[in-house]
């Protein structure tokens, strides 16, 4: 049993304009110990599904099918009462914007304080002296001054951190990360990088990575999840998904950046428009925009293919090539 | 880059400050861009890179005389830029793309009006654009230039996507058939595979209209892609200036070491070896910037001496300057 098991998951917005499916039918097992990649294009579903698992989701959200399994217990339809002793506790989330989630009103030790006595049995003391560990921890300096100090005396940088360490506070076995360092400058993006892999090997817990920076997760993944249009496209380790990829839209996206590679060339951008969620195309969401797109492919949503144990991909090329190499040993 | 023949643009010692309202009637200059000097060649690409609030976009500005600056020297095609008239003839032949799309464009304009609104303010240097006729060919001429479809032109602006609305910046930025454009974080805010549509608009409409640009963004490896040279800036300073090549694989001066070092690549086994330098200690404020180099708070190879003068943004190879005392020493 994995400590986090996600089966088939569907999460939908009901909005004025219809129903826009957000997360169609996303999979995947977290471990203890694992760092978890989620990329893809803007709107193809990374915060809904991170909301869809702590059940955070807008008045019009709704989870309208699949399971999602902590430690064995289903959250889907288990109930505020035993999601509040979830969240906080045993999955802690980083927000992509942190003004959202902090109280511009409160100082800074008052609400790193209220989230750990919220959250862990320690008392007013104890909680006191935890708060000052945690911004130690995350290299905010004078941490006794900086108690006293208000949201918007603090930087991008050191709010983002600030949040990190709410996040970590109260020990969680999931953090889920949110886009956390998108806003912030490359040298103290990778300190928070850093800081964030090195808390998660001293304790232990799993981490679940959005991100649409593929250099933040060659350095930070274990495993990848590529998702495209509310689905998961391709799902492999993270040299796999570098080294192999094996879907038409993570080729793609790799060729798009500038690298050491091609330097001087032109990049190959990905054409076309990004999906448009309340009309989907009925074969392969990535068919209208797919060079390599198939009579197939457009009629017909490809169904995830196992590449190999560590690697699997909804792409019709993958099905062909099997069947054509199948053909000449047979 | 065509032949790096001449500079089109020459900036010398350049100053912005602003006023900061420090409370009981006593203001404080912030000194967001302090004593930079550097040139531009025609055709070239320069990129400008920097951590956040250091400066990058109020250069820009203040190289434009969108701001008047506070000190310092622009030097456009031999000329320098010194009365209103000047200001208004340099204003035709160089422009800005902004930072953020969705906020740069006023919504309640059509496309096609947003584009033309440059040609409509200057037009007595382009009193051609009078005839009503002329004018809409135009916008749709720019239109094609960025790849809008024709159609858009009547649109209003918050109708189209981050990258949509990027090519509008820029078709109005190409409006008054500039030579020059500052481009302030193009494709920051867009997705990765609309960047590189945009990435390569830029590099297709150089080649087409001969332009030379000032390429402001914080993504190095896009910096890297686009330019033929890098500045760095830090506490609204130049502290080296090189070729893009050189800046990324033989920087010379300390911060620049420690953010190339940063710089998350997006190969495996490339990151996992990469030795990154980590900076510590406090980021000074531009309004309290520290005496002598303004690095010298986070610098690993800061010396006491380094804490008393300014150092001198100096030709240390050549084509590759630095502002460092110790940048032989840290080199050998
Ligand atoms: N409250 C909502 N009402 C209606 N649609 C929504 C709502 N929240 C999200 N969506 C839609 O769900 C889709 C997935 O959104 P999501 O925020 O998960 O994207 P994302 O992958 O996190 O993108 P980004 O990289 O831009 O953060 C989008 O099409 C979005 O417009
Ligand atoms: N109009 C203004 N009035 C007062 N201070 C300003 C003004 N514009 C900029 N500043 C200050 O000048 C400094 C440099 O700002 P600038 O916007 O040029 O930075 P930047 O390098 O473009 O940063 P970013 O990468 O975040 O866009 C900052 O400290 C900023 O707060
Ligand atoms: S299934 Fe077909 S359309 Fe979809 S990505 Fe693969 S090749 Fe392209
Ligand atoms: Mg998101
Ligand atoms: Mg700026």
């Amino acid at each position: 049993m994995a400590l986090l098991e996600v089966r088939d998951l569907h999460t939908s917005f009901f909005t004025d304009a219809g129903e826009v499916r957000a997360v169609n039918g996303v999979s995947f097992d977290l471990d203890y110990g694992k760092v978890l990649g989620i990329v893809g294009e803007s709107g193809s579903g990374k915060s809904v599904t991170a909301y869809s698992i702590m059940q955070i989701l807008a008045n019009t959200g709704k989870i309208v099918s699949g399971s999602i399994k902590y430690n064995g217990q289903e959250l889907v339809g288990a109930g505020e009462k035993v999601m509040k002793e979830i969240r906080g506790n045993k999955i802690s989330i980083i927000f992509q914007d942190p003004m959202t989630s902090l109280n511009p009103t409160y100082t800074i030790g008052r609400q790193l304080r209220e989230a750990i006595l919220l959250h862990t049995d320690r008392n007013k003391e104890e909680a006191k002296a935890r708060a000052i560990e945690m911004l130690k921890l995350v290299n905010i300096n004078e941490p006794e001054k900086r108690m006293k100090q208000y949201p918007h005396e603090f930087s991008g940088g050191m709010r983002q951190r600030m949040m990190i360490a709410m996040a970590l506070a109260c020990e969680p076995d999931i953090l889920i990360a949110d886009e956390p360092t998108t806003a912030l400058d490359v040298t103290i993006q990778a300190g928070i990088l850093e800081l964030m892999k090195d808390i998660q090997k001293k304790i232990g817990m799993a981490i679940i990575m959005i991100t649409h920076d593929l250099g933040v997760v060659a350095q930070m993944c274990d495993e990848v999840i590529v998702m495209y249009a509310g689905s998961i496209c391709e799902q492999g380790t993270e040299d796999e998904i570098f080294y192999n990829p094996c879907h038409e839209y993570t080729k793609g996206l790799m060729r798009s950046i500038p690298t050491s590679d091609n330097q001087g060339e032109k990049l190959q951008p990905i054409t076309g428009t990004p999906i448009d969620l309340l009309n989907m195309p009925k074969g392969c969401a990535f068919a209208p925009r797919c060079d390599a797109a198939m009579k197939i492919c457009i009629r017909e949503k490809c169904e995830r293919f196992q590449i190999n144990d560590d690697h699997a991909a909804a792409c019709w090329m993958n099905v062909k090539k099997a069947a054509e190499e199948g053909g000449a040993t047979a | 880059m065509s032949e790096q023949t001449r500079p089109l643009i020459q900036v010398k010692n350049l100053k912005q400050y602003f006023d900061i309202n420090m409370g009981f009637g006593k203001a404080k200059p912030l000194k967001a861009v302090d004593d930079i000097s550097f040139d531009i060649m025609e055709g070239e690409t320069l990129g400008l890179v920097g951590e956040s609030g250091c400066g990058k976009t109020t250069a820009g500005r203040s190289l434009l005389h969108l701001y008047k600056p506070t000190g310092g020297e622009v030097i456009f095609e031999g000329r320098p830029i010194k009365t209103k008239k000047d200001i208004a003839d340099f204003r035709t032949k160089a422009t800005m793309v902004f930072q953020d799309p969705y906020s740069s464009l006023d919504p309640r304009m059509t496309v096609s009006d947003i584009i033309a609104e440059p040609l409509d303010v200057n037009i007595a240097y382009h009193p051609e654009y009078k005839d009503k006729e002329k004018r809409r060919r135009r916008v749709l001429q720019l239109m094609e230039y960025v790849g809008l479809n024709s159609e858009h032109a009547a649109r209003y602006a918050h109708e189209f996507s981050g990258g949509q609305r990027q090519r509008v910046g820029i078709a109005r930025a190409l409006a008054v058939n500039p030579d020059f454009i500052v481009c302030d974080e193009p494709v920051s805010a867009l997705d990765v595979s609309i960047q590189a549509q945009v990435i390569n608009m830029f590099d297709d409409l150089q080649d087409k209209l001969g332009l030379t640009y000032l390429f402001i963004a914080h993504d190095l490896l896009v910096v890297r892609h686009i330019s033929d040279r890098i500045a760095v800036m830090y506490l609204g300073r130049m502290v080296e200036l090189a070729k893009a090549s050189d800046i990324y694989d033989h920087p010379l001066h300390p911060y620049t070491k420690a953010l190339i070092s940063a710089v998350p690549v997006p190969d495996p086994k490339v990151a996992k070896a990469n030795k990154r330098i980590s900076l510590t200690g406090e980021i000074p404020s531009p309004l309290n910037a520290p005496p002598g180099c303004p690095f010298h708070t986070r610098c690993p190879y800061a010396k006491d001496s380094c804490k008393e003068s300014m150092p001198v943004f100096d030709e240390i190879e050549t084509g590759h300057y630095v502002a460092c005392h110790r940048v032989k020493e840290i080199n050998d």
